[in-house]
C-alpha cells in the first residue's frame, strides 16, 4: 500500500498525556495514522492502550496534548462528538445491550426515527443493505445476548459503519474469536482500507498484526517506543520493542515423565443453566507430572467441564476422582482441600472481587490459611507482605497490594489469580484460557510457571480455544466437539490440522483407538 | 344487597383504589426501566399531596393544587437525581431518605401553615376537588337492570385522573417501546455503557427518566389528597409508593401486567375493606391484617420465584461511572 506521506493523516496525536492518580497511564504519546490504512498499536497489558484509544473516541479527556482529525485540532467531550467527527470504536468488552435484538442495537445508534412502522421498515432496509454491502451478516432480529461472540462483533464494526466512521479503531477484536472469525475480520478490514477507510488495530497477537497492517505503533509504560513499517519489521523484534527484552515465543520444555493418576474421569455429564447438556460421558485421566490440554472451538462444553471439576456446577453423570477418592459430591472448597485449583476462564465472573484490593484477592478462598490469620481475626500485616512477595514474584504492575483489583489491567489481574492459585501447592491445577487478552510478555511468564508446576510433579489440565497455547505447553492433547471428546493425540503426532479437522467435529479415521 | 350490586360496587372501588396505585407504578416503572431504584415513590407522593391539598386549600383553585403537586414531585425528583445521578450515590439510601425527610417535613408544614395538627384544612368546595365527570345517563343508568349499574359505577362516574391513568398505560407501553426516547431509556437500564459509547449521555436520558417519575407521582399524590380524600393528612399514603414498586415487580417492569398487579393489589384492598367479619364457605371469618397482607405476601412468592421470574433491568441500582 503506497500512500503519499504528504497526504494528511487520518488522525494526529500529539502530547497526549493521561493519569490516573499515581498511575501514569500515557505519557506524551504522539503518532500519525495515515489515511487508509491499518494501523497497529501494541503494547504489554497496562501500557495504556485502551486509555488512549478511549481519549480518541471522547470517552476520556486528556490532561494534556492535542487530537487531530484529518487536520484539524478537536477537543471531544463525549463520544457524540468523536462520532460526528467520523470515528468508531469496537471496544474490547462489547458496548451492547443484550436483552435487544441487533436492530434494536442499532437503531440505538441511529439517529433515524424507530417510532412509526415505516421509520423501522425503512431502518431495517437500510441497515440490511449495509450489511449486504460489508459482507457483515447479522441477523438482525436475533436477540444480541444469544448470538455468538463473533456475530456480535460484526454488529459493533456495522454499527460504526452505519454512523459513516472513517476512521475505526478496533481494541483487541481477536481475543475472543475462533480462527476462522478472525480471518474473516481481516478481510473485512482490507476490504475497508480499500474503500480509503482508515483502521487502528490494538491486539496482542503479533502475528496478526504482521499478516494485516501497514504500520504499527508500540508503547510501553505509557509511552510510544517505536513506531515501524510492518514489512520492514519481524515478529521477533516487535516483540522485544514491546517486553523490552527479548521474549520466548514459545518456551522451553523437556520431556515430561508422567507417573500415578491424580485427576480421572469417568462418563462425567452436566448441563449448563438452561438444562442443556453440554458434557455428554466425558472419559479422560491427568497424571502426575504431564500437562493435557483442552483444545476445541470456545463454546463446545469445555467452560461446563471445567466448571463441573472445579465444583461450581454439579454433574448430571459421572465419576471425578482426585488422587483415587471419589469427590463428585464435594464441595470446591473441599475439594481444595484434597489439593484441587482451579483458574477460572472468565476471572472477572469467578475469579476475583473486581472492587475488592488485590491483597484481599489473593487470599479468597484461602482465607483459613494459617499463615493468615491470628484466632478469628485476619492477619493484615501477614497478608499484605503475602501479596507483596507475590506481586513481586509475578511481576504483577503497579505492585500495590491495596489498590482495588477492578483498576489493574487485565494481564495483571490474571497474574494474581495464578499467583493466588499456584501459591495453594496443588497437586492438580485446572487452568481454563490462561492467557486471554494477556500481553507476550506476561504469556511466556505464565507459560513458564505451568512448565515449571509439571515438572515439579503436579497434574495440569490445560483448556484454551488457542491452539498455539496446546501445541506449546500440552503433553497430551483432547480435542472436544459438541460436549464429546473427538480423540486424543500424543504431542508429538499433533498437527495445526489434524488438530482442526478434529475440532470441527471430523473424526479422524486415521486415529488409532486403543 | 344482591351479589350483583356487590360485585359491582367491589370492582368501583378496586378501580379508585388502582388509580394512585397505577400512577405511582407508572413513575417507577419509567425510573426503574432507565436503572435507577425509586424507593422515593412514596415520599414524591407523600409531598405532592400536601402540595396539591395545601395549595388547593388556599387558593380555592384544584388545578392549581395539581400543579404544586406536580411541582413538588419533580422536586424531589431532581433531589434523587442530584445525589444518584450527578453524585452517583446510593440510590436506595437517597430513596428512603426522600420519603423520610417528607414524611416529617409534611406535617410540620401543615402544623406551621394552618395550625391544625399536621393536617390541611377540609377541602369543601367543589373547585378544590376532582370530581367525577358527569357521563351523559349515568343517573339513569344506574336504576336500570342489568348493564346499567355497571355503566354508572365502572365507566361513568370517576374523576378524570382515573381516566388520565388508565390512557397512561398504553401510552407509557408506545413511548417506551416505540419511540427513539423509549428505546434509549430501555438501553441505559439495561447497559449504560452501550448508551454512552453510542453517543447518547447517559446522565441526561436518567434524569429525564426522573422527571417523568417525578410528574407522574405528583399526580398520585394529588389524586390521593384532592380526590380520594377531601384534604391532606399525616402518612396518608401508608405505604401505596411500596405497594406501587410490588406491583411494578409483579408486572415484572411492562406497563400492562403492572396495570394488573395494580388492579390485583387494589381489589384485596377494597375486599378488605368490605370483609371484615363476614364469614366465607370454607375459610370462616378471614383476619383483615391477612387480607391486606395479601399483596406483600404475593409479591414475596414472587420474588422467591413460585408464580414465573422477574428479571429487573440489568444495570438497576447500579451508579454509571466510566470506570471499571
Ligand atoms: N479508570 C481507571 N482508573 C484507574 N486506573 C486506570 C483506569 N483505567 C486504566 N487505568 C490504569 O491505566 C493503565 C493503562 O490501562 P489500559 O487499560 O489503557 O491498558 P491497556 O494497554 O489497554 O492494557 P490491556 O492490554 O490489558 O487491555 C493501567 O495501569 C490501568 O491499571
Ligand atoms: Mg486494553
Amino acid at each position: 500500500m503506497s500512500v503519499s506521506p504528504e497526504r494528511v493523516p487520518a488522525l494526529d496525536l500529539r502530547g497526549i498525556d493521561k493519569r490516573f492518580g499515581p498511575v501514569h497511564a500515557n505519557r506524551a504519546v504522539s503518532f500519525a495514522v495515515r489515511a487508509g490504512t491499518i494501523h497497529g498499536l501494541i503494547g504489554e497489558n497496562g501500557a495504556g492502550k485502551s486509555t488512549l484509544m478511549n481519549i480518541v473516541y471522547g470517552l476520556q479527556s486528556p490532561d494534556a496534548g492535542t487530537l487531530l482529525v484529518q487536520g484539524r485540532e478537536v477537543h471531544f467531550r463525549h463520544p457524540r462528538e468523536a462520532i460526528a467527527a467520523g470515528i468508531g470504536m469496537v471496544h474490547q468488552h462489547f458496548m451492547l445491550v443484550e436483552n435487544f435484538t441487533a436492530l434494536e442495537n442499532l437503531l440505538l445508534a441511529d439517529g433515524a426515527a424507530a417510532g412509526s412502522a415505516a421509520g423501522r421498515a425503512a431502518a431495517r432496509e437500510k441497515w440490511d443493505r449495509l450489511a449486504l454491502d460489508h459482507g457483515l451478516d447479522v441477523p438482525l432480529d436475533a436477540v444480541v445476548g444469544e448470538l455468538p461472540v463473533g456475530v456480535q462483533q460484526r454488529l459493533e464494526i456495522l454499527k460504526a459503519l452505519g454512523r459513516k466512521a472513517e476512521i475505526l479503531v478496533l481494541d483487541e477484536p481477536t481475543a475472543v474469536l475462533t480462527p476462522a472469525e478472525a480471518t474473516q475480520l481481516f478481510q473485512l478490514l482490507g476490504r475497508l482500507r480499500a474503500q480509503g477507510k482508515t483502521v487502528i488495530l490494538v491486539t496482542h497477537k503479533l502475528r496478526e498484526i504482521m499478516a494485516v497492517t501497514d504500520r504499527v505503533t508500540v508503547m510501553r509504560q505509557g509511552a510510544v517506543v517505536a513506531e515501524l513499517d510492518t514489512a520492514a519489521t519481524s515478529l521477533r523484534e516487535l516483540a522485544e520493542k514491546m517486553v523490552g527484552r527479548s521474549v520466548l515465543l514459545q518456551v522451553e520444555k523437556g520431556p515430561g515423565f508422567p507417573r500415578e493418576v491424580l485427576l480421572e474421569v469417568e462418563q462425567l455429564a452436566a448441563s449448563d443453566d438452561r438444562g442443556v447438556p453440554r458434557v455428554k460421558g466425558i472419559s479422560f485421566q491427568v497424571r502426575a507430572g504431564e500437562i493435557v490440554g483442552i483444545a476445541g472451538v470456545a463454546g463446545n462444553g469445555q467452560s461446563e467441564l471445567l466448571e463441573t471439576l472445579a465444583g461450581i456446577r454439579t454433574p448430571t453423570g459421572g465419576a471425578i476422582r482426585l488422587a483415587g477418592r471419589d469427590v463428585a459430591g464435594d464441595d470446591p472448597a473441599q475439594r481444595r482441600r484434597l489439593g484441587l485449583a482451579h483458574v477460572p476462564e472468565d476471572r472477572l465472573k469467578l475469579g476475583v472481587v473486581a472492587a475488592f484490593a488485590a491483597e484481599d484477592n489473593l487470599i479468597l478462598g484461602q482465607q483459613e490459611r494459617p499463615e493468615f490469620g491470628r484466632g478469628v481475626l485476619l492477619d493484615r500485616r501477614a497478608i499484605a507482605a503475602g501479596c507483596r512477595q507475590a506481586m513481586a514474584e509475578y511481576d504483577v504492575r503497579p505492585g500495590d497490594p491495596r489498590l482495588r483489583l477492578g483498576a489493574f489491567s487485565g494481564g495483571n489481574q490474571q497474574k494474581l489469580v495464578m499467583a493466588r492459585e499456584i501459591g495453594a501447592g496443588p497437586q492438580v491445577l485446572l487452568v481454563g484460557q490462561p492467557t486471554r487478552g494477556v500481553d507476550i510478555g506476561a504469556i511466556e511468564f505464565i507459560h513458564r510457571r505451568l512448565v515449571a508446576l509439571r515438572d515439579a510433579g503436579k497434574a495440569v489440565l490445560l483448556v484454551s480455544v488457542e491452539l498455539d497455547e496446546i501445541l506449546g505447553l500440552a503433553d497430551r492433547i483432547l480435542v472436544m466437539n459438541g460436549g464429546e471428546i473427538m480423540g486424543e493425540l500424543p504431542r508429538a503426532e499433533a498437527t495445526e490440522e489434524k488438530l482442526g479437522l478434529l475440532m470441527a467435529g471430523v473424526r479422524a479415521e486415521a486415529g488409532h483407538e486403543d | 344487597m344482591e351479589t350483583y350490586t356487590i360485585i359491582v360496587l367491589l370492582l368501583a372501588a378496586t378501580i379508585r383504589v388502582a388509580t394512585p396505585l397505577l400512577l405511582a407504578a407508572l413513575a417507577g416503572l419509567f425510573s426503574e426501566r432507565a436503572g435507577v431504584i425509586d424507593l422515593g415513590l412514596e415520599g414524591k407522593m407523600l409531598g405532592a399531596a400536601f402540595a396539591a391539598a395545601a395549595v388547593s386549600a388556599v387558593t380555592g383553585s384544584v388545578w392549581l393544587g395539581l400543579g404544586a403537586a406536580i411541582a413538588t414531585g419533580v422536586a424531589l425528583a431532581l433531589v434523587i437525581g442530584f445525589a444518584c445521578i450527578t453524585h452517583r450515590g446510593n440510590q436506595v439510601v437517597a430513596g428512603m431518605a426522600v420519603t423520610i425527610v417528607v414524611s416529617g417535613l409534611a406535617p410540620s408544614l401543615a402544623l406551621a401553615w394552618f395550625g391544625l395538627g399536621g393536617q390541611t384544612p377540609q377541602l369543601t368546595n367543589a373547585a378544590q376537588r376532582f370530581t367525577a365527570l358527569p357521563w351523559p345517563g349515568a343517573e339513569a343508568a344506574r336504576a336500570m337492570p342489568f348493564p346499567g349499574l355497571m355503566y354508572a359505577e365502572l365507566l361513568a362516574g370517576h374523576n378524570g385522573v382515573v381516566y388520565l391513568a388508565a390512557a397512561l398505560v398504553p401510552l407509557s407501553a408506545w413511548v417506551l417501546y416505540r419511540t427513539r426516547f423509549g428505546l434509549r431509556l430501555r438501553a441505559v437500564g439495561e447497559n449504560p455503557h452501550a448508551v454512552e459509547s453510542a453517543g447518547i449521555p447517559v446522565n441526561g436520558l436518567r434524569y429525564r427518566a426522573l422527571l417523568i417519575s417525578g410528574v407522574l407521582c405528583g399526580v398520585a399524590g394529588a389524586y390521593l389528597s384532592t380526590a380520594a380524600n377531601a384534604g391532606f393528612v399525616r402518612d396518608m399514603t401508608v405505604g401505596k409508593g411500596y405497594l406501587a414498586l410490588a406491583a411494578l415487580i409483579f408486572g415484572k417492569w411492562r406497563p400492562v401486567p403492572t396495570l394488573w398487579a395494580c388492579l390485583l393489589f387494589a381489589f384485596t384492598d377494597a375486599a378488605a375493606a368490605r370483609m371484615q367479619g363476614v364469614a366465607l364457605p370454607l375459610a370462616g371469618v378471614v383476619p383483615v391484617q391477612f387480607i391486606l397482607a395479601l399483596p406483600y405476601i404475593l409479591t414475596v412468592l414472587l420474588l422467591a420465584g413460585f408464580v414465573g421470574r422477574a428479571t429487573p433491568p440489568k444495570a438497576l441500582g447500579v451508579p454509571y461511572t466510566t470506570e471499571k
